[in-house]
């Protein structure tokens, strides 16, 4: 039953981001991202990550999508407005796609896939688990990423204060 | 999973769903009623007795009024929006524990659709969702108002969202766990975590009416200065999913509110009435005291609408970020200072 799930609800990410890419209005881009990211939830709820797919549906859902959505908005963009690509940032794009396309091939190859998948531990993604792993063994890795953020924090806060003390 | 099960569930559901459709409808009547009895006036009194059918001829005026969809705009988005609204608002009530389990025809059976054991954070979901009907509603309206509204919208929810998060975080704090309905067994008889997080109970509350776009934070909806904001293209039905919806989020984070702080149906003395009535009538009192609890904070909803005047959006920023976001911050320190205190004598 769940690998029967699985493969739908993987068709499904599939499809969502390509229309993601083949959208030609930048709203309709991210609505089918956050459709993606919904499906992305569900891949975690299939893995019993519990947590990671409620923060998942929160942060990207539920948060980031909104501002992307809300930038877009403001800009307001439009066939009109936006402006066309030259055939030499194509070329670039379809080198660098291509690139991408070997390495993941290359990487796909080492793996061995035909190995059904097993969780070595599946009751890692509930709550209580994974909140235990972080806080004991990835004290330091956790508490290091959070003054990552808190940094970029801060800097997004100077850069939208520039302004203000040229004046 | 056996079909009775599935039945069990499926009629909770359905008698979820109903009860949440009807509080909302009568909530537009009390609305309108509290609105009356505050300016002094009568209010609706010409459907039924007390104006008690009001709510229905509202309904048929809705259904019956013609449907308007403006050629410029974006056809399908503009279907979705009101619709995404009142599905993010009706999916809330699924974790929410409506009573201890009730002895029904020989069969205990669960008053909560799931317990899930992350369901805070589900119903946090949930809310951080609602916006999306707002957003692709005014953007798909093709009208300046409309998305201006739309942008106020999601500026608003995303800032008190991360107070409201943090409020929650503190009671998370004393709680040890994420599922309702253990926060709710928690509060057994007058245990209610009000009287340990009343700062954080205030914070929630305050950011349940910016979630919610209820006055005094309904900039979204600020007919002064944005017509009628987000829904001013939108006719009716559709126009009613979306005042609909409003409602219903005010139910459920009403639900929400006495669950977490005001000990859902949990009241003094009902060990006494347990004992005395038997396992099928005593959760139903209990999951009566819940709904009391509901109407009340519905009511403090619609007073406070009619009593504070709009805020004005900078000043809506700064108390987001400058006045709830460091006491929500302030409040989870002090907690955890004094649960460590206690712990260690």
């Amino acid at each position: 039953m769940s690998t029967q799930v699985f493969y739908f609800v993987a068709t499904l990410s599939i499809i969502f981001s390509l229309m993601v890419i083949f959208a030609k209005n930048p709203i309709h881009s991210v609505l089918y991202l956050i459709l993606t990211f919904f499906t992305f939830t569900v891949h975690y709820v299939l893995l019993n990550a519990q947590f990671l797919a409620v923060v998942n549906f929160i942060v990207y859902m539920g948060a980031i999508m909104v501002l992307f959505l809300f930038v877009l908005m403001l800009l307001n963009l439009n066939k009109e407005t936006e402006p066309s690509k030259s055939p030499l940032i194509k070329i670039v794009g379809v080198i660098a796609g291509g690139c991408l396309i070997v390495t993941l091939i290359g990487s796909l190859k080492a793996a061995s896939i035909s190995s059904p998948l097993i969780l070595k531990n599946p009751g890692l993604g509930l709550v209580e688990n994974l909140g235990k792993e972080l806080f004991g063994p990835f004290l330091l890795p956790f508490e290091l990423s959070s003054l990552l953020l808190l940094a970029a924090m801060v800097g997004a806060v100077l850069l939208s204060k520039r302004d203000e003390v040229e004046a | 999973m056996d079909t009775g099960f599935i039945i069990e569930k499926f009629i909770l559901v359905a008698v979820i769903f109903g009860i949440s459709l009807v509080i909302a409808m009568y909530s537009t009547y009390a609305e309108r009623k509290v609105a009356a009895f505050l300016q002094d006036r009568l209010g609706p009194d010409r459907a039924g007795p007390f104006g008690i059918l009001q709510p229905l001829a509202d309904g048929v005026k809705m259904f019956m009024k013609e449907e308007i969809i403006p050629t410029t705009s974006n056809r399908w988005l503009f279907i979705v929006g009101p619709g995404l609204a009142l599905l993010c608002a009706c999916i809330g009530t699924a974790v929410i524990p409506w009573g201890t389990p009730v002895l029904i025809a020989g069969k205990t059976i669960s008053l909560q659709v799931t317990d899930i054991n992350v369901g805070v954070l589900y119903i946090f979901g949930v809310v951080s969702l609602g916006v999306y009907g707002v957003m692709i509603g005014g953007w798909a309206s093709n009208n300046k108002y409309s998305l201006l509204s739309a942008i106020r919208a999601a500026s608003q929810n995303i800032s008190y969202e991360i107070a409201m998060g943090l409020s929650i975080i503190a009671l998370l704090l004393m709680t040890n766990t994420l599922s309702l309905k253990e926060i709710v067994a928690q509060q057994h008889g007058l245990n209610w975590n009000v009287w340990y997080q009343p700062l954080g109970f205030i914070i929630f509350m305050v950011c349940s009416f910016a979630e919610t776009n209820r006055a005094p934070f309904d900039l979204p909806e600020c007919e002064t200065e944005l017509i009628g904001g987000y829904h001013t293209e939108y006719s009716s039905m559709k126009l009613g999913f979306y005042l609909f919806a409003e409602y219903i989020n005010m139910f459920v984070s009403s639900a929400v509110m006495a669950a977490l702080y005001w000990g859902g149906y949990n009241y003094p003395g009902m060990d006494y009435v347990a004992t005395h009535l038997g396992p099928t009538w005593a959760p139903l009192i209990g999951t009566g005291v819940f709904f009391l609890k509901i109407v009340l904070f519905i009511f403090f909803f619609m007073w406070v609408r009619w009593t504070i005047p709009r805020f004005r959006y900078d000043q809506l920023m700064n108390l987001g970020w400058k006045g709830l976001i460091p006491l929500a911050i302030a409040n989870i320190i002090i907690t955890g200072v004094v649960i460590a205190i206690i712990e260690k004598f």
